[in-house]
């Protein structure tokens, strides 16, 4: 049952088939056998997680009828959690045990899911292959050999090798739909503004937005409808009307009109992922959708604008990480300036202290207009690209990623590591909602299409990947080595 | 632009971090590289653009100006490194 979707458990759980304690306990056996090779978790919590459970089993007798009751789930160790460790995957937060819930967390909380433990992550959320964590690489569950991904490495590796049922992913950049494709998984990235960043630790406030990272499209809508909504606590969280994300899955999709951007499948783009991507064209055409080329022409600028406006949002942020009122702080300062300097340069790592350096001088005097100002002009014109885009087409799909998951340090310039989100990053530059969907696997590694919508339509991308998903297996492909799940209930 | 080691040093100080002697040549050179691609962006003329601070054009929401944390000082405080009579400690600023 461990490798089965959201709605299968619930379903099972509903019917009693399975008791919430059981399928907790099924994980947390999954947890213990192989976490110790994957590293996809950095905080496991076997105790109160079974507590949740029993208290789940308990509240279904009661007639709570939640979708999402008893379903054993990850946090990215990004999201705040009461008392338990949040490190952000830094030594900065090492020691840190959160007073209070993020509010995804507590929306979770409400809905009755089995907290399993915190995921691994790139420090800060700052990387795109799980390779700057504090607590040690992840390893991708198709090859170990090679990363998950990242930031969301950890959340992604976790559900691919079924150490959860389901986990939740911060995307600034890629962060979400990049890991998904690595790991042949579902991610999504909802519009900015739908999930609360309210105990979410901050690395580029005007980008950052949580999202689900499950085995199915259906399942991600499942999630985003506990997910969403407004949150006082976030002053640019959104007011839009409830909404049922499983409500549209269903809907046939001829008459869809599919952009494809050129610029997503110029040079660059391995043969195999564009093949992949241009099979799952195929495959929409034949379900009644058309096809039509768009333009994203300022799309290789998103790459250098992002890099500005990214590092000059996260200098800000990280700039509270003093060592005066949490987290780690340097052994015998001489004085106040020395703490700080000693403090930060032995608590972050190089890429972290790089893009705050980065952030820094572009927002120095005398700099402001070349570097913030010009990437905020950027910024609009790639945001004028989608949105002309979106007066002819309903949905954009292309590569999620360039190729599959490269080898754990085989990277070692930033610029390259950067260059790898290169599909991604306009999408948070415009605000927009986007998925990554699995549409192959090429030398044991799985490929991910990405699928933009316009703003706050979720449900249309939902639908789109959900019946893609209803006519092809890719997302029940599972990884070789450890695939094999038997006498594991 | 190319940074030279001085400079680094300067935002590793406007930072608040530290750069020691050893790391400061390949600081220096990969910050470079970074601003390089950042540079692309110049290549294009956005004189008549309007900025974009902000994916979504909304304004700000306002809320009556109460009370509505509870003190947690206590629970707070717990996670410094050094506090002490409800303040925290820090080494010493003035002589």
């Amino acid at each position: 049952m461990i490798n089965s979707t959201v709605a299968e458990i619930s379903a099972a759980l509903k019917a009693g088939d399975i008791s919430s304690v059981e399928i907790t306990q099924a994980y947390l056996n999954r947890i213990a056998k192989l976490n110790g090779e994957l590293n996809a978790y950095i905080t496991v919590c076997e105790e109160s997680a079974l507590e949740q459970a029993a208290a789940a089993d308990a509240g279904r007798s009661a007639g709570n009828t939640s979708p999402l009751l008893g379903i054993p789930i990850a946090h990215k160790d990004i999201f705040c959690t009461k008392d338990i460790l949040t490190t952000c995957g830094s030594r900065m937060l090492h020691n840190f045990v959160s007073p209070y819930n993020a509010t995804v967390v507590e929306r979770f909380n409400d809905a009755g899911t089995v907290l399993l433990g915190k995921t691994n992550m790139d420090e800060f959320a700052m990387g795109s292959s799980n390779e700057t964590s504090f607590f040690g690489d992840v390893k991708n569950p198709w090859n170990t050999e090679c990363v998950p991904g990242g930031s969301s490495g950890g959340s992604a590796a976790a559900v691919a090798a079924d150490l959860c049922a389901m986990a939740t992913g911060t995307d600034t950049g890629g962060s979400i739909r990049q890991p998904a494709a690595f790991c042949g998984i579902t991610g999504f990235k909802p519009s900015y503004g739908r999930v609360s960043r309210w105990g979410m630790i901050a690395f580029a406030s005007s980008l950052d937005q949580a999202g689900p990272i499950t085995k199915s499209a259906e399942d991600a809508a499942l999630m985003l409808n506990a997910m969403v909504g407004l949150d006082e606590k976030d002053s640019t969280s959104i007011d839009r009307p409830a909404e049922d994300f499983t409500a549209s899955l269903n809907q046939p999709l001829k008459g869809l009109r599919i952009g494809v951007p050129k610029q997503h499948f110029a040079q660059g783009l391995s043969m195999e992922v564009e093949e992949a991507v241009r099979n799952a064209l195929a495959e929409y055409e034949k379900l009644g959708a058309t096809i039509k080329e768009v333009d994203l022409t300022n799309s290789h600028l998103s790459v250098s604008a992002y890099y500005v406006v990214a590092p000059a949002e996260a200098s800000a942020n990280l700039s509270r990480f003093d060592g005066v009122r949490y987290g780690y702080r340097c052994e015998d300062p001489v004085d106040l300036e020395d703490m700080y300097k000693r403090t930060r340069s032995e608590g972050f790592g190089e890429e972290v202290k790089r893009r705050i350096m980065i952030g820094t001088y572009a927002l120095s005097a005398g700099y402001y207009d070349a570097y913030y100002r010009k990437a905020q002009k950027i910024r609009r014109l790639i945001k004028d690209d989608f949105d002309r885009a979106f007066e002819e087409v309903d949905v954009i799909i292309g590569p999620t990623s360039p190729h599959t998951a490269f080898k754990l340090g085989s990277k070692s310039d930033p610029v390259s590591m950067y260059l790898e989100d290169i599909y991604t990053i306009a999408v948070n530059l415009a605000g927009l909602p986007a998925a990554s969907i699995p549409v192959g696997v090429a030398n044991g590694l799985p490929m991910g299409m990405q699928i933009i919508g316009a703003y706050f339509d979720e449900a249309k991308i939902l639908n789109v990947a959900h019946q893609f998903q209803q006519h092809t297996d890719w997302h029940k492909q599972k990884p070789g080595p450890i695939a094999s799940n038997e006498g594991e209930a | 632009m190319a940074l030279d080691k001085s400079e680094v040093e300067k935002i590793a100080h406007l930072a608040r971090l530290h750069v020691s002697d050893s790391e400061a040549e390949e600081v220096t050179t990969r910050i470079t590289d970074i601003l390089a691609l950042i540079d692309q962006m110049q290549s294009v003329d956005t004189e008549s653009v309007e900025p974009l601070a902000h994916p979504l054009d909304v304004v700000q929401r306002l809320r009556i100006d109460e009370v509505t944390e509870e003190n947690q000082r206590e629970s707070l405080q717990k996670l410094a490194p050094a506090s002490e009579d409800g303040l925290y400690l820090v080494p010493k600023v003035l002589e």
